[in-house]
């Protein structure tokens, strides 16, 4: 036990020393990036017990109190304290829990690409030959259709098939297959080109003359050191995915508006701009700019860090 | 297909052991262009399409008795690391045989490879590259005992492991460091740790001191003869170091332009060098009791071997070069004690 807590301590001291932390120390943008992203994640993932309601539960929601202004304007009731949508739900219990669901999607998309690009990655640049031309004419193919394009073909195609409220019902599952399936390919790119950097290198020889299985020598010793790409465009996926299923949710393509996301947020409120109750958008348009904005802040900075190599500043 | 002309030109005498490895003819061409779409391109010269290649290696005859230290020898771009590849299966040949205790191995699958895998080891050059940098030295070492012996208990892998560790010189205390820790020479002993794992009975060392600091190249190379002693290792050493050559090798064979042009015993090599090649070889590395430094000098460069060469490899840069050596390949002749030479001035008696 004993020494249990003193290899703990012994690595909490060496990740306090390690190159990571040192950067994170002498970078103040990193830092307050970091602090509002842990602001922010904690927020939502404390929705339903800092929220001031439940924006889900239709006995707690008044039409009487549609449309009311922050607390900032004249109007403004304490109960809400970033004012109301049209149909009178709280702003900020909204926002908390819209933002639980874009997020959901985004993390939800980004696994899903993660693994399909990394294993169609992998094994491209593994084998070679014939199977890397198939898989990466495929990726041409695929990145030559826009995901938007994509998601309203199979958006429509499942509305028109299994009705709308099947839509309703499965939407986040919906969006998360539509946004990862038509993401993978930047994964799979990233990957195949770190996997031939490595390949070559000796100790996959090594490994290859130890009469290890192909997959293992893929999963086991090449994966592994690909995982700081994967990890830096990850970051930049999951602001991609979240603005993405903003924007489909913003033509009406993703969740339905009894259980918001951000991007169906900013489209019903849409609506109500030009008669004055301009904070339904634009309140959780500046959420989302804000979490999508730090997401990839603290992206360029992991890379940074993870790549000491690379030039200062935007590449 | 191993004709009986091939082996006497061999000077195989009948009473000669089965050798441990033997490498028959082999060759292996390299695309110039491997991303171009058609490997052809015209040649103005010859008013005709040509297929860019690199002959690394051309018709390599060899054998390795057991006990035997090979080392094989010349300069960058000989084809020697091409030839250390190819007996170990990362490579396939073009053309030619490897034969592995009588039976061929040059076209198994992973599958056939397998139990070869335990029997042949390979040492790399660089330490800084052979070991995978996110495992540990004990992740290092565990993992291909584990895979050649899945019926072992975690104590006996774990015991193995520790006597791994002991018998190179790692201190087993920091099994639970990575790669990165450790400097070149303890890197390469962990690396020869790994070789060792699968009690190999044959291992290709590919200038596994050559990127090491001078003070502790001998540290390893006299751990490896250890290592040659206690395990009972057959060595193909490959080198461009004729100091280490003599003080690891049995035998040599001293390679240029992906052909072998000598091959003897190292103390015969090393006092009564026959080829034009091998004597310029010898006289170029300094030698403190040498009383006449740089007698032969090289003209020219090693040339690229783009074409399946006419005649003899060496002939443009050979100061005992005729018109035969321009038009015929010598074939190796065996002199004394399996002494080998591939001139056509050996065998005439001009030099």
């Amino acid at each position: 036990m004993k020494q249990d807590r003193a290899g703990t301590e012994t690595r909490w001291r060496r990740f306090g020393d390690s190159y990571f932390v040192y950067r994170l120390r002498r970078d103040r943008l990193a830092q307050l990036c970091l602090a509002l992203f842990v602001l922010m994640m904690a927020s939502i993932l404390a929705a339903p017990w800092i929220a001031p309601s439940n924006p889900y539960d239709l006995a707690q929601i008044d039409l009487l109190d549609s449309e009311l202004p922050p607390f900032w304007l004249a109007g403004s009731e304490p109960g809400f304290p970033l004012g109301t949508d049209a149909q009178g739900r709280d702003l900020l219990s909204t926002i908390l829990y819209g933002a639980r669901v874009s997020i959901a999607i985004g993390l939800g998309a980004v696994m899903l690409q993660a693994m399909l690009g990394t294993a169609l990655g992998l094994l491209a640049g593994y084998r070679g030959g014939v199977i890397d031309t198939l898989l990466m004419r495929l990726v041409d193919i695929q990145l030559s259709f826009s995901t938007l394009m994509m998601a309203i073909i199979i958006g429509a195609v499942v509305k028109t098939a299994f009705g709308g409220a099947f839509y309703g019902d499965y939407g986040v599952v919906i969006l998360i297959l539509v946004i990862g399936l038509s993401e993978w390919p930047q994964y799979a790119r990233t990957v195949r080109a770190k996997v031939l950097v490595e390949k070559h290198k000796d100790y996959v020889d090594a490994a290859r003359v130890l009469g290890y299985s192909g997959r293992r020598i893929m999963l086991r010793h090449i994966l592994p050191n690909t995982l700081s790409p994967i990890l830096v465009i990850s970051t930049v996926q999951i602001a991609n995915a979240i603005m993405a299923e903003a924007a489909l949710s913003f033509l009406g393509l993703g969740m339905p508006e009894t259980q918001p996301s951000l991007g169906s947020l900013i489209k019903s409120g849409f609506d109500y701009l030009q008669s004055g109750s301009w904070w339904i958008t634009l309140l959780p348009g500046l959420f989302l700019v804000a979490f999508v904005l730090v997401v990839n802040l603290l992206g360029d900075w992991l890379r940074d860090t993870l790549n000491p190599r690379l030039p200062e500043g935007p590449l | 297909m191993t004709q009986p002309e091939t082996l006497e030109t061999l000077g195989r005498a009948a009473d000669t052991p089965e050798p441990l490895v033997s490498v028959r003819r082999l060759r292996k061409r390299f695309a110039l262009h491997p991303e171009r779409l058609l490997p052809w391109r015209f040649d103005r010269r010859q008013r005709g399409w040509r297929r860019e290649r690199i002959h690394a290696v051309n018709g390599v005859d060899l054998d390795i008795q057991r006990g035997d230290a090979l080392c094989v020898v010349g300069e960058s771009g000989c084809g020697k690391s091409t030839l250390a590849r190819l007996i170990m299966g990362l490579v396939t040949p073009s053309d030619g045989e490897v034969h592995y205790d009588g039976r061929r191995i040059d076209h198994l699958n992973a599958r056939q490879w397998q139990p070869f895998r335990r029997r042949m080891q390979m040492i790399f050059q660089n330490p800084y590259a052979s070991l995978n940098p996110r495992l540990t030295v004990r992740q290092a070492l565990e993992e291909p005992v584990r895979i050649h012996h899945p019926d072992w208990s975690r104590d006996r892998v774990g015991a193995k492991v520790e006597t791994l560790m002991a018998d190179v010189g790692i201190d087993s205390g920091w099994g639970d460091r990575f790669a990165h820790e450790f400097s070149g020479g303890q890197r390469q002993r962990i690396a020869i740790a790994r070789a060792l794992s699968v009690d190999p009975e044959f291992v290709v060392a590919d200038e596994p001191v050559s990127a090491l600091d001078v003070s502790v190249q001998a540290q390893v190379l006299n751990l490896m003869m250890d290592a040659q002693a206690s395990h009972r290792l057959t060595y193909l050493f490959i080198t461009h170091d004729l100091a280490v050559v003599e003080h690891f090798a049995t035998r040599v064979a001293v390679m240029y332009l992906g052909t072998i042009c000598e091959l003897a015993d190292a103390d015969t090599l090393f006092a009564h060098p026959r080829h034009p090649y091998t004597r310029a070889l010898l006289a170029a590395s300094p030698r403190l009791d040498d009383a006449f430094p740089g007698q032969l000098r090289l003209s020219g460069e090693l040339s690229m071997p783009l074409q399946a060469p006419s005649g003899c490899v060496f002939r443009d840069r050979c100061p005992h070069a005729n018109r035969r050596c321009r038009e015929a390949a010598p074939t190796p002749i065996t002199l004394d004690r399996g002494h080998q030479v591939a001139c056509h001035a050996v065998e005439e008696g001009r030099i």
